[in-house]
């Protein structure tokens, strides 16, 4: 018995360590990149998001005044001012003047440049360089420098990103592809599977296996076919090639497979008793269909429409195929693939627009997750 | 004011036939009831009357309007179901008022209906539940309320009872009883597999076994006059002790010499044709008694007893260990392992099969046109 006790306990604790560790491989980067979005660009290159929140040491370089604005005083030409002039004042652990060695001494020593120059950078940035020699040139002494900056959190790259960059743009045209592409397939795919499930009619067998059959059919395949039916068919009609209109009937038709396929199983497992109970109690089918199935059905139906939902949200392959690249119809995965090259360097545009990409999946995923679990069936029949 | 007339109601699947032929006559207002092992076609037949299934052929009418084709909810018929089929996501009035929305009655009259049946059923108080938050026996109150609003001419039940547990079932089965008779009107067909059910709600008994009607009659009928072996099996617990036989005197009363050629006088007419045949004899286990005198049926050692407290069942060993005798004792009753037992009946209680598994007694008539 204790054995068993010890057994149970211990494959139960494997299960929880586990799913923790796929919990936290799966949020550790989403964090990672919501940090980053929300830090300061130059912090972003100089620390990881992970010491974002003690302050961040980044090298800089900086340049004294030209000998023109040395001072003659004991004997010693002297040049004295603050590195930062009038930005911000910073932290200065380390200072040094080649850049070989950007820290070699300490902030407030007095360095020995050679020929009994010396230099002090202080803390704050104040400096005093001494000479016996006149200074000469135009162009002052670099010198290089370890400042440390507090942390800094900022909204501005979601301003960045948003207004100038055009993702905001993206966003609505994302949102305008997907939610017509996850209603359309739901809306005739539930009528597809009440009937292929409970209406008796020749065929339907057939109908089925040819629906299945239909799930393994390549997107890459079909795809160039389908735009030249749909352009063909538009011309007829007017239509410009590049459409909404199109990509939701893709969408629509690359969906309804599977959506069929699993409305299908789901509504065909609905207990048979109550749709003839229905029936006996004066239902036609449409209204069984609307009335008892399609609540009935309701966790599938958002199953699938997160299913949807996220394919067509992630979708960048119909959506270039379908769409134009133009600001009115670039949606967030293109635009994020344009970005990548034209802003490769500047991680808080990317980390920023791929947070504004992932945010509404999130948001779908958890407002709908309770529906996966959640049996809407208990209490129709026994046990229940 | 429905009576339900079946005539050669067949029912097959491809090739597969389950119903061969059901002629049937039911009285309006009559308690009818549907009993059979299972695969029987009892389910089916009732189905078929719903209009749940096709029929295959035959004619089937109801309040003498032929309704082959008519569609369930135009037949003035209601159906519980074993399972209940509650409409989950809607509450208990909400599941009582369904077939009325959809037949577009006035709202104050649904209203007046629901309230009414939830009043014969005890349901007042839960009309704003959801099934799930109800137990098994109130679910089942539900779906008969559903099937009252309807105010249906032909009631129909498929093994209401079968999900509930034993105590409930009692109940329910009581409820039942005393919903018949508060509708005197209503025709009502009850499928079960249960013949304590069939035994205490019926008026009439129909035994169905692969797809034919044994017999029909009612609850007593069957149990007193088994037409043939299966009903006389299948009626009574425990099944009735059939044991080989032969006749040696025919006429009546007829004298047949069974288990080691003792001989019993039976108080029923054979054909003189049926002298010397192969019978089967019959005695309900609870139709045997200990003999007192020297005129027994039989004798024999007690094999096992089953002691049930208010009666005891007891088998006896009478020289055919593949047939032991089962006899049903009182529970005060001392009986042994190993003691020998004499066992009569009442000579009214004995019944004889012929080679066919027919009972003589309802062959009277056509021997006697003989």
């Amino acid at each position: 018995m204790a054995v068993a006790t010890g057994n149970s306990f211990a494959s139960r604790f494997g299960v929880h360590i586990a799913v923790l560790i796929f919990v936290a491989i799966w949020t550790i980067p989403t964090l990672g990149i919501l940090v980053s979005s929300l830090r300061d660009k130059d912090q972003i290159i100089a620390s990881g998001w992970w010491n974002s929140f003690s302050s961040s040491t980044q090298t800089e370089a900086g340049r004294l005044p030209a000998a023109s604005m040395q001072v003659e005083k004991d004997g010693k030409f002297v040049l004295q001012g603050n590195i930062f002039g009038n930005s911000p004042v910073r932290n200065i652990s380390a200072f040094g003047v080649k850049s070989a060695a950007p820290t070699q001494y300490p902030a407030g020593t007095s360095a020995d440049l050679g020929d009994g120059v010396t230099l002090q950078l202080n803390a704050d940035g104040s400096f005093i360089m001494q000479s016996p020699k006149a200074f000469e040139g135009d162009r002052g002494q670099r010198v290089y420098y370890a400042s440390s900056a507090p942390p800094k959190f900022t909204t501005d790259n979601y301003k960045t990103v948003l207004f100038s960059e055009g993702i905001g743009r993206s966003f609505m045209n994302s949102l305008t592809v997907t939610i017509p592409a996850t209603v359309i397939p739901i809306l005739i795919a539930a009528f597809a599977a009440y009937a292929l499930a409970w209406m008796r009619f020749p065929g339907r067998a057939l109908l089925i296996a040819v629906i299945i059959g239909l799930l393994v059919v390549p997107l890459q395949m079909s795809l160039i076919p389908l735009l030249k039916l749909y352009n063909g068919v538009g011309a007829f009609f007017g239509m410009p090639s590049k459409t909404y209109l199109g990509i939701w009937l893709a969408h629509t038709g690359f969906g309804l497979p599977f959506a069929i396929y699993l409305l299908r199983s789901y509504i065909a497992g609905l207990p048979r008793e109550i749709m003839e109970s229905a029936r006996i109690d004066g239902a036609s089918d449409f209204e069984i269909f609307v009335k008892i199935v399609l609540p009935l059905s309701f966790p599938v139906l958002a199953s699938f429409a997160i299913f949807q939902f996220l394919w067509v949200w992630n979708d960048l392959l119909v959506a270039m195929v379908f769409l134009g690249t133009e600001a009115d119809q670039i949606v967030l995965t293109a635009k994020l693939n344009a970005l990548l090259g034209s802003r490769g360097g500047d991680w808080e545009i990317l980390t920023t627009s791929a947070f504004v990409t992932i945010i509404v999946p999130l948001i779908v995923f958890f407002s709908l997750q309770r529906y996966f679990v959640r049996g809407l069936l208990a209490g129709s029949v026994k046990g229940g | 004011m429905a009576d339900v007339t079946l005539r050669q109601v067949k029912k097959s699947y491809g090739n597969l036939n389950i119903l061969h032929g059901i002629d049937l006559d039911i009285k309006s207002g009559e308690f009818i009831v549907f009993v059979g092992p299972s695969g029987c076609g009892k389910s089916t037949l009732l189905r078929s009357i719903a209009g749940l299934e096709e029929i295959t052929s035959g004619e089937l009418k109801i309040a003498g309007e032929v309704v082959n084709d008519v569609p369930p909810s135009k037949r003035g018929i209601a159906m519980v179901f074993q399972s209940y089929a509650l409409y989950p996501h809607m509450t208990v009035y909400d599941n009582m008022a369904f077939s009325m929305k959809i037949g577009k009655e006035n709202k104050a009259e649904i209203d007046r209906r629901v309230k009414q049946a939830a009043e014969i059923l005890q349901l007042t108080k839960y009309l704003d539940r959801l099934p799930k938050a109800m137990s098994g026996g109130q679910r089942q109150r539900v779906a008969i309320g559903r099937a009252i609003v309807r105010n249906p001419k032909v009631f129909l039940f498929d093994e209401p009872l079968s999900n509930l547990d034993a105590a409930l079932r009692v109940a329910t089965r009581i409820e039942i009883a005393k919903l018949k008779e508060s509708m005197p009107n209503t025709t009502m067909i009850y499928v079960t597999h249960d013949q304590v059910e069939a035994m205490t709600l019926a008026d009439r008994i129909v035994v169905l076994k692969e797809g034919h009607i044994e017999q029909v009659g009612t609850p007593m009928d069957l149990y007193k006059k088994p037409g043939n072996l299966f009903v006389a099996q299948f009626i009574g617990s425990p099944a009735m002790n059939i044991l080989p036989a032969t006749i040696d005197k025919t006429g009546n009363p007829t004298v047949v010499s069974h288990v080691g050629g003792r001989k019993a006088s039976v108080p029923i007419a054979t054909p003189a044709s049926a002298k010397g045949a192969a019978v089967s004899f019959g005695v309900r286990p609870e139709d045997l008694i200990i003999a007192s005198g020297t005129d027994y049926l039989f004798e024999g050692t007690v094999d096992y007893v089953e002691q049930l407290g208010e009666v005891q069942l007891v088998y006896v060993d009478i020289g055919r260990a593949d047939l032991p005798l089962v006899t049903k004792l009182p529970g005060n009753v001392e009986v042994k392992r190993g003691a020998t037992l004499r066992l009569s009946a009442d000579a009214n209680d004995l019944h004889i099969f012929d080679a066919d598994g027919h009972s003589f007694s309802l062959r009277q008539p056509e021997v006697k046109a003989a």
